[in-house]
């Protein structure tokens, strides 16, 4: 079900853990429909470039790897050209996901924006034109909502009607 | 030397029995005829059927004219759960149905269709253990209940029911009681000669027989309505020509399973699931059993919660180590929900998706979960190391 690289970045997680020197956290997800994902970033500010990130994620393979892969593709770039990172970019750096794990691919770029978005407001107060916080559940599409689930059962079959 | 395999997903199926295979073999190229045809290919396909009828009978206590074979567990789950109804219905008997909140989806899915073509029901909780209460299950009872469906045994977390206080509250209402036996039927004592229960489904790919095959015992004198219509095989409760080598496999293992039974191989098994629980709560900080304890709990049976961590991850580092188990998780479900009966239990959502189902087999070695034991920890470990939950120092 997953591609050999999404296998690979799960099983060899590339950059996991907490950063300690960290100067941006951004968290995304929900832990109720398990994915949660912590994005620690080192960012020269001079330079404003990433120059170590590390991630923290609690959730299946797919939100794993998808972490991992965002991580490596984050580092090393400057704040505005890692904010370019899209959720199908680290899909397809990834060989692809299943349908039901491209919400992953969507978390990993919020982790980015939230990260990011957080060093701004440590540093200006304030967001600048054009960023936001990724809302939590975004990913998920709050598929996960707090609302009764509609049942799903397929009773209005009119194959079984008389 | 192959790395270990050790395959701890027997809930979810079990290896076919080497002599089950052997007893179907002929049933396919040499003794190939219709049990309906009346000439000497057929009689001896019919003869087959009934020595597998009486077998499956003999496992659970029950005349062979009790038992209906059946293409699924599920088809036999939905036999009796719309069948009951229907029949009990068109007499007038009423139309409200009680059943659990962790049933398998063949029972809770029949009974919610049944609540939208005007029938109402009751879904009972459970406690933390996954037991139904027999003081819920008797305030529930109305004037207009006419059936109850308790599993015997929890798929995820194991729990056995207390069947024999639960059939009893119904008998005393003149309730009809159906149990879904999947879980149960073939590795506890089950004698429903004794117990107070008038239908129970089982499926043979649960104890070492062949997949597609399903049976219903029906206690003599209960009307069903067939889900199934045509040639009038089984009773008149499910028609379809017969699946002869299924049918003798499944014979043959429930044989199998009342000689192991009567062995003692259940208490030696619960021996080792006790040894594994043990082993694991010890060795993995923050872990919990979810479902019974003891005589309570299937005797292959053990379940766990994994703090911090989510199901999926962990499948997949067991898989690399030649263990498959399985998880309530929702990663491993297709949807963010993560397991409804763990919910039911009370356990929180994160809780639920760091759930992980290792279920054993006859052929499981003391071995085999000392190598789970050693190789489990430190996945777990690896997985936390990137939980943005877990408290590292």
């Amino acid at each position: 079900m997953y591609s050999q690289k999404v296998v690979d970045y799960f099983m060899n997680p590339r950059n996991a853990g907490r950063l300690d020197d960290a100067n941006a956290i951004g968290e995304v997800g929900n832990p109720k429909c398990g994915d949660v994902m912590k994005i620690y970033l080192k960012i020269n500010p001079e330079t404003e470039v990433i120059d170590d990130i590390r991630f923290e994620t609690f959730g299946c393979a797919a939100a794993i790897a998808t972490s991992s892969m965002v991580t490596e593709l984050a580092k090393g770039r400057t704040l505005e050209n890692a904010l370019k990172i899209t959720n199908k970019e680290v899909a397809e750096e990834l060989g692809g996901l299943p349908p039901a794990k491209l919400h992953c691919s969507l978390l990993a770029q919020e982790g980015i924006e939230a990260a990011i978005a957080d060093y701004y407001m440590r540093k200006d107060g304030k967001l600048p034109e054009g960023l936001k916080f990724p809302g939590n559940c975004v990913a998920c599409g709050g598929g996960c909502g707090e609302e009764e689930e509609e049942e799903t059962f397929v009773s209005e079959d009119h194959r079984v009607a008389e | 030397m192959a790395p270990r395999e050790v395959y701890l997903d027997n809930s979810a199926t079990t290896k076919v029995d080497p002599r089950v295979t052997a007893a179907m073999q002929p049933y396919f190229s040499e003794k190939y005829g219709n049990p309906n045809s009346l000439h000497k290919f057929g009689r001896e396909a019919r003869a087959a059927i009934d020595k597998a009828r009486g077998q499956v009978a003999s496992l659970i206590g029950a005349k062979p004219t009790d038992i209906i074979f059946t293409g699924a567990g599920s088809e036999a789950d939905n036999l009796a759960i719309k069948g009951a109804a229907w029949a009990l219905k068109e007499k007038g008997k009423g139309n409200h149905i009680i059943t659990s909140a962790i049933e398998h989806h063949a029972i809770l899915d029949t009974v919610k269709w049944l609540g939208k073509t005007g029938f109402e029901y009751t879904i009972l909780p459970v406690d933390d253990k996954g037991m139904v209460s027999p003081a819920e299950l008797e305030a529930a009872i109305r004037p207009d209940t006419i059936l109850v469906s308790i599993m015997f045994a929890n798929n995820e977390v194991g729990t056995i029911q207390p069947i024999k206080e639960l059939g009893e509250i119904c008998r005393r209402h003149g309730v009809m009681f159906h149990v879904d036996g999947v879980q149960a039927a073939g590795h506890i004592n089950i004698d429903v000669s004794e117990l107070p229960v008038d239908m129970m489904t089982m499926a043979a790919h649960k104890m070492y027989g062949p997949k597609g095959l399903g049976a219903l015992y029906v206690r003599r004198g209960i009307k069903l309505i067939p889900t199934l219509h045509g040639g009038g095989q089984e009773y008149g409760l499910r028609s379809g020509t017969e699946n002869v080598p299924g049918i003798v496999g499944f014979g043959m293992a429930a044989e199998i399973a009342k000689e192991r039974l009567a062995n003692g191989d259940d208490k030696k098994l619960a021996q080792l699931r006790d040894y594994f629980i043990d082993g694991l709560l010890a060795r993995i900080p923050e872990s919990r059993l979810t479902g019974a304890e003891g005589s309570d709990r299937l005797p292959f049976h053990t379940s766990f919660t994994i703090k911090y961590i989510e199901g999926e991850g962990m499948l997949l580092l067991l898989d690399a180590a030649g263990i498959a188990a399985s998880s309530g998780s929702a990663c491993t479900s297709g949807s963010l929900e993560p397991s409804y009966v763990l919910l039911a239990m009370g356990l929180d959502h994160p809780t639920a998706h760091g759930s992980v189902r290792l279920t054993m087999s006859h052929d499981t070695t003391k071995e085999d979960i000392d190598y789970v034991l050693e190789k489990f920890p430190p996945i777990v470990e690896k997985l936390r190391a990137m939980s943005p939950f877990y408290n590292k120092k």
